[in-house]
């Protein structure tokens, strides 16, 4: 493990269930602040699990039981007393199937800051400065009240960051963000995220190697709901310690 | 013959086949309506028929049909007879005749035959003899009749509209507010206060409006003294009936009338049909109380209907724990629809009308008891019975809306820190639009096109004032109604004049058919236009 200075999000000895399938073994690791995180692992190793569990999306699932702790900030996330809405909004997330509402582009950007109370003019400040911030603005500007889902996948993926951008998080989850797309849109929001991670901690998970070689400064490699091993990316991809590791990202493994 | 069947030929015959039989019913249905109902305001010519033995009929031809034969050797020439519409009930007894056509000796169209539409006692056919002013005679013969009437005529119809005004609106108006003293009186005197300042000023008022009853009586004396002239008309069969002008609707000869003057003829009736009150029990005039009370009615049933469907559909798949209670519930629920419709009508007046309505009376309206108020149907409590007949169908077409909305749009919101009911309130309730307002839409046919259960909660054959006016609290929701189903039944089948009705049942026919489509017609094209609103490719 790396030693990690002021980390930005604090998971320790998290267990979880799901009603009697373990989903989670004692995860433990600390994710640096403005750098960005990759998850990666084969499919039902937990990484999504994990990522659902610091914005406490589990929630909406019955019959899950969590112990161990998570620490965002200086907020305990499963702390009984957490205003779940507020975490929420500081933890944005950008899921693996874009998921627009059916609404204009406006108001998909608009959504959050309106739950939160802004009106008017500061409205469309935001708005310009998220779909700006998710290099969309250029190509939807002229159209901003037309239905979000006349976009095209790689536009709404973009939309989608752009709305998690629009409520100021301080981390960004996202959940295998391109694994629908082409790869010229794919290319695009990897050049996003190069810009994004110097303002906010961003948590990535991802199937494709080079992408986690490219785009993240960390990595974690989970099996069967353990993290195996967590550590710088370059250090993953060119001299990991863990043979397990070794042998999925050469390819060698399932 | 193995290969013809296994081709799969077979069956796309029997589909197509099962399409087209549809088709041809429903398209056979609407024909059949329309060719009864369209032709009924078009004003056929007057036939002046002399029969072989001296009788003379005059009157419009209605049908035309062959004379059952029974019994009749094989190669006997078929015969034929014709219904003619006479009129003059008070000098017939009978509005309508049938003639063989192999007794009609000569038959013509005399330019001099007119048709009166009277007030009372259906229409008057014949030819103008006279054409009197107080008693005196001011024109003779068809001709100079036929000038002097059409210069009266105009008039005449004024004050009799402005009779009508006054004993609906103003007298109706005086009525009401001195129900309202007298209801108020009551009140007081219900607390026993039988004395005092406030009984006396409700006097004083109630004096004031006396006063103002016996001037508007006055006014209509005056009114009806106003109008002296009269019309004599001589009808076949050495018949002679003289007519106030006050009494005539409209006054026309039909045979002299060319095609264009026909025509606006027949738009003018069909504007009096949709935009007058009935007249002559039901079977004269217009239908607009009752087309107002279909689509009053409706629109309240939809404002019931649709928040307590969704809600009801909202907490069986979003808030309900699953399980077999659950799914009972909505067995339950949709096997409600399958439930006959009076059954609702039973349940309407037993809860409705006498639990909750005769409860409100007791509590808000002791003074006018024994009346009941809210106590009796009503234009409320057959909306809601219908509410309640309908409401499966929204259920399940919500429920089936909110299946179908995706998963992640829900986590979308969710994550970005909304709570459960923002997001049903923001994301979950717009994009379920679609999906209500099919379910409104068949409830709203169902709920237009359905009889049985109004007739025991509300609806009447006529009802003397509309649900909604310019009095005080201008929706009067306890009043009774009139409805266009109902009116189709009324008509043809509890008419005293069935012949005269029946064209009447296919003209209600064709505007009942005519209101839902406008009902749903509206509510489709507020949906495709949510639709639009939210259309796209998903990827
Ligand atoms: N809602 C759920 N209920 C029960 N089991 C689940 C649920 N979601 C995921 N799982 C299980 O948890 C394990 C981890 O899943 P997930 O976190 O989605 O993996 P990944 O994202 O790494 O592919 C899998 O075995 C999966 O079957
Ligand atoms: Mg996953």
């Amino acid at each position: 493990m790396p030693t990690i200075v002021d980390p930005m999000i604090q998971v320790k000895e998290l267990n979880l269930k799901y009603g009697e399938a373990q989903a989670l073994f004692n995860v433990t690791l600390e994710i640096p602040r403005r750098k960005a995180t990759a998850f990666i692992g084969p499919s039902g190793c937990g990484k999504t699990t994990l990522l659902r569990c610091l914005n406490r999306l589990n929630d909406l699932i019955e019959n899950v039981h969590i112990s161990g702790t998570i620490r965002i900030g200086e907020t305990y996330v499963y702390d009984p007393q957490v205003d779940v809405s507020d975490l929420r909004k500081r933890v944005g997330m950008v899921f693996q199937k874009s998921n627009p509402f059916p609404k204009s582009t406006y108001d998909n950007v608009a959504f959050g800051p309106r739950i939160f109370g802004i009106r008017n003019s500061r409205l469309d400040e935001i708005v310009e400065r998220s779909l700006r911030a998710a290099a969309l603005w250029d190509e939807v500007k002229d159209r901003l009240h037309e239905s979000a889902l006349s976009l095209s996948g790689g536009q709404q993926q973009r939309l989608c960051i752009a709305r998690a951008l629009a409520v100021e998080p301080e981390v960004l989850l996202m959940d295998e963000p391109c694994s629908a797309l082409d790869p010229i849109a794919t290319a695009k929001i990897e050049e996003l995220l190069h810009t994004l991670k110097n303002e906010y901690t961003i948590v990535i998970v991802t199937h494709n190697m080079q992408q986690a070689a490219r785009v993240s400064d960390y990595t974690g490699f989970f099996l069967l709901g353990e993290l195996v091993e967590f550590d710088e990316t370059p250090r993953i991809f060119t001299n990991p310690r863990d043979r397990r590791t070794e042998d999925y990202i050469t390819g060698r493994f399932g | 013959m193995t290969r013809f069947w296994r081709s799969g030929e077979p069956f796309i015959w029997l589909t197509g086949g099962a399409q087209a039989l549809s088709l041809i019913m429903v398209a056979g249905l609407i024909l059949l309506v329309m060719a009864n109902g369209l032709g009924f305001f078009w004003p056929s010519d007057i036939v002046g028929l002399t029969l072989t033995d001296g009788k003379m009929v005059m009157g419009q031809v209605t049908q035309r049909e062959r004379i059952p034969q029974p019994g009749a050797l094989p190669g006997t020439a078929d015969r034929y007879r014709i219904q003619v519409k006479v009129g003059n009930r008070d000098l017939y007894g009978a509005d309508f005749v049938w003639v063989e056509e192999a007794k009609i000796a000569k038959r013509q169209t005399p330019r001099d035959a007119i048709l009166i539409e009277r007030r009372e006692w259906g229409n008057l056919y014949g030819v103008i003899k006279e054409v009197k002013e107080a008693g005196s005679p001011v024109a003779q013969g068809p001709q100079a009749g036929w000038l002097a009437l059409q210069a009266r005529v105009p008039d005449a119809t004024h004050v009799a509209k402005e009779i009508v005004r006054i004993e609906k609106k103003e007298i109706g108006a005086i009525n009401y507010a001195q129900e309202q003293i007298r209801l108020r009186l009551k009140k007081l005197e219900l607390r026993e206060i039988t004395s005092g300042p406030e009984v006396d000023r409700l006097k004083q008022e109630m004096a004031t409006w006396q006063a103002k009853y016996k001037d508007q009586e006055a006014a209509l004396a005056r009114l009806n003294q106003s109008q002296t002239a009269s019309v004599v008309i001589s009808a076949p069969g050495d018949k002679e009936k003289e007519l106030p002008l006050t009494q005539v609707v409209r006054a026309y000869r039909p045979n002299t009338m060319g095609v264009l003057a026909k025509t606006g003829f027949y738009l003018a009736k069909v504007w009096e049909f949709v935009s007058d009150d009935p007249r002559e029990s039901n079977t004269e005039g217009g239908v607009f109380p009752a087309i107002f009370g279909t689509v009053m009615m409706v629109m309240i049933m939809s404002l019931v209907v649709t928040p307590l469907g969704v809600l009801a559909a909202f907490y069986l798949r979003e808030y309900a724990r699953q399980g077999p209670f659950v799914s009972a519930v909505r067995i339950a629920v949709n096997n409600l629809a399958g439930v006959p419709s009076i059954v609702f009508g039973v349940f309407g007046v037993g809860f409705f009308i006498y639990f909750v309505g005769g409860t409100i009376d007791r509590t808000f309206f002791p003074e006018a008891l024994p009346t009941p108020t809210f106590g009796t149907g009503g234009i409320l409590w057959a909306s809601l019975t219908l509410a309640l007949l309908t409401v499966p169908v929204v259920i399940v077409a919500t429920e089936e809306g909110l299946a179908a909305i995706p998963g992640g749009m829900r986590e979308a919101s969710l994550a970005l820190g909304a709570t459960k009911f923002e997001t049903t309130w923001r994301v979950v309730l717009p994009a379920l639009m679609p999906s209500i307002l099919t379910g409104l839409i068949l409830a709203m046919a169902r709920a237009a096109g359905e009889v049985a259960p109004l007739m025991i909660t509300g609806v009447v054959k006529l009802a003397p004032s509309l649900p909604l006016d310019g009095f005080w609290p201008f929706f009067h929701l306890e009043r009774k109604f009139m409805h266009l189903g109902f009116h189709i039944y009324d008509v043809g089948f509890q008419s005293p004049n069935v012949d005269a009705a029946r064209p009447m049942v296919f003209t209600t026919a064709i505007l009942l058919l005519l209101v839902v489509l406008v009902l749903n017609l509206t509510a489709i094209l507020i949906r495709n236009r949510m639709r639009k609103q939210y259309a796209g490719s998903a990827f």
